[in-house]
């Protein structure tokens, strides 16, 4: 190739202009490998590559061997890492063997085999001549001139916005990917007297079940025949705590959303929907485990450190006759994160 | 027996029934009720006795005399002798020192001081008691499945999906539960000890704390899967080993890869 | 000739005569690579990509896209029984019951974690040795848009087994699409086929995931690869490397082999770590439940800064006229990786605008020669790195005894108040390696060897250093400060432009600190000094 040269053919001509002690001296000589001069060295490499593809194809060998007579069963122990599968451990091993064995060997042939002499290459700019540029807009001009771009304006109008508007039916087309929200946010299943069940086995609860200190994840006691999806869950799961009810200072229009220092929030954070499940029961602190925002359950659930912006929406609950715990109304705001059409 | 029958109308023979019939009494009475129960109440009032005197001498200082609490320290009334059992017994009490929680340590007492001070907690209020080993058979009673889906419920929260630990707020911390003899997890469940609120028995059932327990022991006691596996604290170990270790590795190779051959 | 040779000569000759292939070989076999090891963290990102493609394919064979619910029969007993997504159980079964699923599992995953983190300190090699400036900057701009996808592909991928890890993960990307003003409820819908989380969007993710975008990253990465290919790649200067030239191996053998071994190596290292380190035990998570949660619950480390940003951010809410905007999810959520990446896809343009330069650049520079936009660098970087360790806070606080409350603060004030300390420590360190580099030129290397003079004294020899070394220390460019023109050509007063202004001043703060590089006439003079 006539841009390509020896770098050290090409040294010489250039530390001619070495008079200057800070001139480009040109590439540093060239110093030649053990294996280019001895032939035992080379020969040695030589032998060296071949072992490691040897090694290689033992290895895959093995890699065989382990996927048919290794059980699936059968955990060997290895000291660090504990017990573990062996046959997940032995395919993997023997596998990333075979597969940088033949890496290695490549590389090592690459580099004491193979010529070493580095080349020069010469570049050239990358800007075409201006003859090809003015030649491109020759040519543009003539077709858009043959086409009558520049004097059938109706055409061009006519086809611009027939693109324009067709690029919409694709946006059209994404309309039924999903129904629009309406109101899906801001409804749960909680009602006036749905009791509530402990999840996930649906428990009702009694007010004297729950100590003072206790916690319950609770969902809403579903009618006979329907049960609680995924969707249901992520806006229905609630909390539960009891406090002593001398602990609480809550505004004065929730006092009577308590039930003997029972006190119930939506579990789903109202930063970004994570289950606000932490509850330390002598601070009264509920965490989020996702971004950490801690809520204050003696003040209604307070925002008191980290992102959320909003208390956990409380629901009002009491007792039905038989003593049970159930909901005294829906909840009162939407649950979860913050959306848009969210009003509060 | 005839001959005996035949002896019955001699003059000794009422004295004799009536001395055995008096014999039976006297046993009976002392088999029966009051002696042997007097007993037993007597080693307990012996241990709720010692139990008061390691009381006042180690925990009054802070509960109380009477183990009432200050607004600082929580009451003992009610707590139960599970809870004593559980903070004495793993050496979360008596306090070390005044960190944001109660460590495990060693224990400072001795398993009959603790049962002492348990029993005379207990005798002050009644509160959960002490499970015994029946009622811990997680292996008979326990549903792993089930463990599994009620703890990611009630507890991963905190000490992680696979009971390794968590955060709290202000360096607070949810222990690992790798390693916690069941009746001390059983007991932490049922006294909600610090941090932790209470499961009692009516909202998380004996049987489902059992079944918990099983999941836990089953991750404890369970084998790698694929390998070593960092800590099961989730991404953040494995985004360290893929940088250290993998790129690590690679970036070495590529260095090899570049550098002249002697 | 033997029937090998005739066989390959006759396919040869069939496909050249119907494609010409011959001509385009001959003019690139021989095409020269310059050879370094930071150039091969390319590479490592190449080379993962084609590892995922190769597992992906395998674990497609075995997942079940699909969230119908099922009640799991299959061998791991703490899952028995439960009610879980056929996605979820598909992929237990694969990882326990399949030979090698689960090492294909773990390859797929740990090569997703090195195909980013390959990408990243690429990317950094190639903004700390310039090696954007024109006319490389397209290929910045592309690479750019290749970590965006690789995060957005890696967030999917993460997403689809449907555990609670992952599960979580979709739920907190549903809050920051819902809080998108005006039409975010309406795509959060659309996206999820109603409510969060329906029943269809593992299928939808998936066809993303394994269709639309490696097919989009298949399709950069050939054009990322293709314009190094003709724009030949850029080297190291040093004696007898000019703007002219590319000194290097051929592709053909040397590189071939080197490239083609490398592969190997990278495939290699990858099972390795699938071999012998867990990754994602989707298992353990359990399958997804929206009342359930870990504590831990953390994205994999490329989406970590941003999880870290969310925790940090401060909890602003606007109310007003019946609607709701979060700054608390949109600031950390979208406007600040925005800017970030933004910024990150125009430097090489903003770097041109401030300096002036539009000349071809083929030669890197060394960090410490463009002390400013090192510094730049290590000023972003820092600021990644706090909001990373932010969103593992409360692994940092339970492993160093520390509380997440300090973390938090820590990383609130430490966000604005690290990266400029980084920045000036930076360039001073920059501007200090330049000052030895300058007295290496003029006095020599250091010796080690301690002589004492006549008169008692102890000196330190310093041997002077080769003709080679000398170039390289000096044959970098120092360029001037773009002046405010504040006359015009005739000589008239013109104030100037605020754009004018703005760009000197940035111009003043690029290149206003410079330690002088030495020239011929500094040696010369300390030459005639010496004699």
């Amino acid at each position: 190739m006539s841009d390509t040269h020896s770098g050290h053919e090409n040294s010489g001509q250039q530390s001619s202009t070495a008079l200057s002690p800070l001139a480009d001296p040109g590439l540093p000589p060239h110093v030649y490998r053990r294996a280019d001069t001895e032939p035992r060295a080379a020969k040695k490499a030589e032998q060296q590559v071949a072992i490691l593809f040897g090694l290689s194809a033992a290895s895959t060998i093995a890699f065989i061997a382990s996927f048919v007579g290794i059980k699936k069963d059968v955990f060997v122990f290895v000291p660090l890492f504990g017990s573990t599968q062996a046959q997940q451990l032995a395919l993997g091993i023997t596998l990333a063997l075979s597969l940088f064995l033949i890496g290695a060997g490549a590389v090592h042939w690459a580099k004491t085999l193979m010529p070493d002499h580095e080349v020069i290459q010469d570049r050239h700019e990358l800007r075409s001549s201006d003859e090809d540029r003015q030649g491109v807009i020759d040519v543009f001009h003539e077709g858009a001139e043959a086409a009558g771009l520049g004097r059938r304006s109706l055409i061009k109008r006519t086809l611009l916005g027939s693109v324009g508007l067709v690029t919409l039916t694709p946006i059209l087309l994404l309309r039924d990917m999903g129904p629009l929200p309406r109101k899906q946010l801001e409804t749960t299943n909680w009602a006036a007297g749905r009791r509530l069940v402990t999840d996930p086995d649906g428990k009702p609860l009694k007010a004297s079940d729950l100590q003072v200190g206790a916690v319950a994840h609770i969902l809403p006691e579903m009618p006979e025949g329907s049960e609680l999806t995924l969707n249901d869950l992520v806006k229905d799961a609630v909390i539960v705590v009891r406090l002593r009810p001398e602990d609480l200072n809550l505004p004065a229009d929730r006092k009577d959303w308590v039930h003997e220092g029972i006190i119930a929030f939506s579990k789903i954070c109202s930063h970004m929907g994570c289950a606000v499940g932490l509850y330390e029961q002598q601070t009264h602190h509920l965490l989020c485990p996702c971004h950490q925002s801690t809520f204050d359950v003696e003040t209604g659930a307070q925002v008191i450190f980290g992102p959320a912006a909003r208390p956990l929406p409380q629901l009002a609950i009491t007792v039905d006759s038989e003593g049970y715990l159930i909901a005294k109304q829906g909840f009162t705001q939407p649950v979860g994160p913050s959306f848009w059409e969210r009003s509060s | 027996m005839k001959k005996i029958l035949r002896h019955r109308r001699h003059p000794i023979a009422h004295f004799l029934v009536l001395g055995i019939a008096l014999l039976a009494i006297g046993f009976g009475y002392t088999l029966l009720s009051p002696s042997n129960a007097a007993i037993a109440t007597n080693a307990r009032s012996q241990a709720v006795e010692e139990g008061r005197q390691i009381f006042l001498k180690g925990c009054s200082s802070c509960h109380g005399l009477n183990a009432e609490g200050s607004t600082q320290v929580p009451t003992l009334l009610g707590v139960g002798a599970a809870s004593v059992d559980f903070q004495v017994g793993t050496g979360r009490m008596p306090l070390a020192n005044n960190g944001v929680q109660a460590m495990r340590k060693k224990p400072v007492y001795n398993a009959e001081e603790t049962a002492a001070l348990a029993a005379y907690v207990a005798s002050l209020s009644p509160g959960p008691a002490i499970p015994n080993a029946a009622q811990l058979n997680y292996e008979r009673d326990g549903n792993i499945a089930e463990g599994g889906q009620l703890f990611r419920t009630n507890c991963a929260m905190c000490h992680n999906y696979a009971g390794q630990g968590g955060a709290l707020t202000q360096g607070k911390y949810a222990p690992s539960l790798m390693g916690v003899e069941v009746k001390k997890m059983y007991e932490a469940m049922l006294t909600g000890p610090q941090s932790m609120p209470v499961f009692g028995d009516r909202a998380i059932s004996p049987q489902q704390k059992l079944s918990m327990i099983k999941f836990l022991k089953g991750i404890d006691a369970e084998k790698g899967q694929g390998g070593f596996s960092l800590g099961k604290v989730g991404p953040v170990t494995e985004g360290l080993v893929g940088w250290v270790l993998g790129l690590g590795l690679l970036i070495g190779v590529s260095v090899w890869l570049g550098a002249k051959s002697k | 000739m033997t029937t090998g040779k005739r066989i390959g000569g006759n396919v040869a000759n069939f496909v050249d005569e119907r494609t010409g292939a011959g001509r385009a070989l001959k003019k690139n076999l021989g095409k020269v690579f310059p050879d370094h090891w930071s150039f091969m963290l390319g590479e490592v990102a190449m080379y993962s990509f084609v590892i995922l493609l190769l597992s992906g394919t395998f674990l497609t064979f075995f997942f079940v896209p699909s969230q119908e619910e099922i009640i799991y029969k299959g061998n791991y007993a703490p899952l028995s029984g439960l009610s879980m997504s056929q996605a979820y159980a598909s992929t237990v079964d694969m990882s326990f019951d399949v030979r090698g699923g689960m090492l294909m599992r773990q390859i797929h995953h740990w090569s997703a974690l090195i195909f980013l983190a390959a990408m990243v300190v690429h990317m950094m090699r190639v903004f700390f040795t310039g090696a954007y400036r024109k006319p490389r900057e397209l290929n910045w701009v592309l690479g750019v848009g290749l970590l965006t996808l690789g995060i957005v592909e890696g967030f999917l991928g993460y997403s689809l087994p449907d555990d609670l890890l992952s599960g979580t993960g979709i739920r907190i990307a549903e809050a920051i699409i819902q809080a998108i003003p005006l039409i975010g409820t309406y795509v959060a819908f659309f996206l999820f086929g109603g409510g969060f989380p329906g029943t269809i969007f593992i299928s939808r993710i998936y066809t993303i995931h394994v269709l639309l975008v490696p097919g989009i990253i298949l399709a950069l990465i050939t054009a990322h690869v293709l314009l190094v290919w003709f724009q030949k790649h850029t080297q190291y200067p040093g004696p007898g490397r000019t703007e002219k030239n590319v000194v290097g191996f051929p592709l053909l053998p040397v590189y071939m082999a080197k490239a083609g071994g490398f592969f190997f190596i990278v495939f290699g290292i990858t099972t390795f770590l699938g071999a012998v380190a867990s990754i994602n035990p989707i298992w353990l998570y359990g399958p997804y439940n929206p009342s359930q949660i870990s504590a831990g619950s953390q994205p994999d480390w490329y989406m970590g800064w941003l999880d870290g940003l969310v925790r940090m951010a401060p909890n602003w809410e606007t109310h007003a006229f019946g609607h709701t905007v979060s700054w608390n999810i949109l600031i950390p959520g979208l406007i600040v990786p925005g800017i970030m990446f933004t910024g990150l896809a125009l430097w090489p343009f903003i770097e041109s605008w401030v300096t002036g330069d539009k000349r071809e650049h083929h030669l890197l520079e060394r960090p410490r020669n463009a002390p400013t936009r090192t510094a730049v660098g290590a000023m972003a970087l820092t600021f990644t790195m706090v909001t990373l360790i932010n969103g593992g806070n409360d692994l940092l606080a339970t492993h160093f005894g520390l509380s997440i409350n300090q973390i938090m603060w820590f990383s609130r004030i430490g966000v604005f108040v690290l990266p400029p300390i980084a920045y000036f420590v930076t360039k001073r360190i920059c501007l200090g390696l330049q000052h030895k580099d300058r007295d290496t030129v003029l006095h020599g290397r250091e010796s080690g060897r301690l002589v004492m003079l006549p008169s008692g004294e102890f000196i330190e020899v310093h041997e002077p250093i080769d003709q080679y070394a000398r170039y390289s220390l000096t044959n970098h460019e120092q360029p001037a400060v773009v002046e405010l023109q504040l006359e015009d050509a005739h000589g008239v007063a013109r104030p100037g432009s605020v754009k004018e202004k703005i760009r000197a001043r940035l111009s003043r703060g690029m290149y206003g600190e410079q330690v002088q590089k030495p020239t011929e006439k500094d040696l010369l003079e300390l030459e005639d000094g010496h004699h």
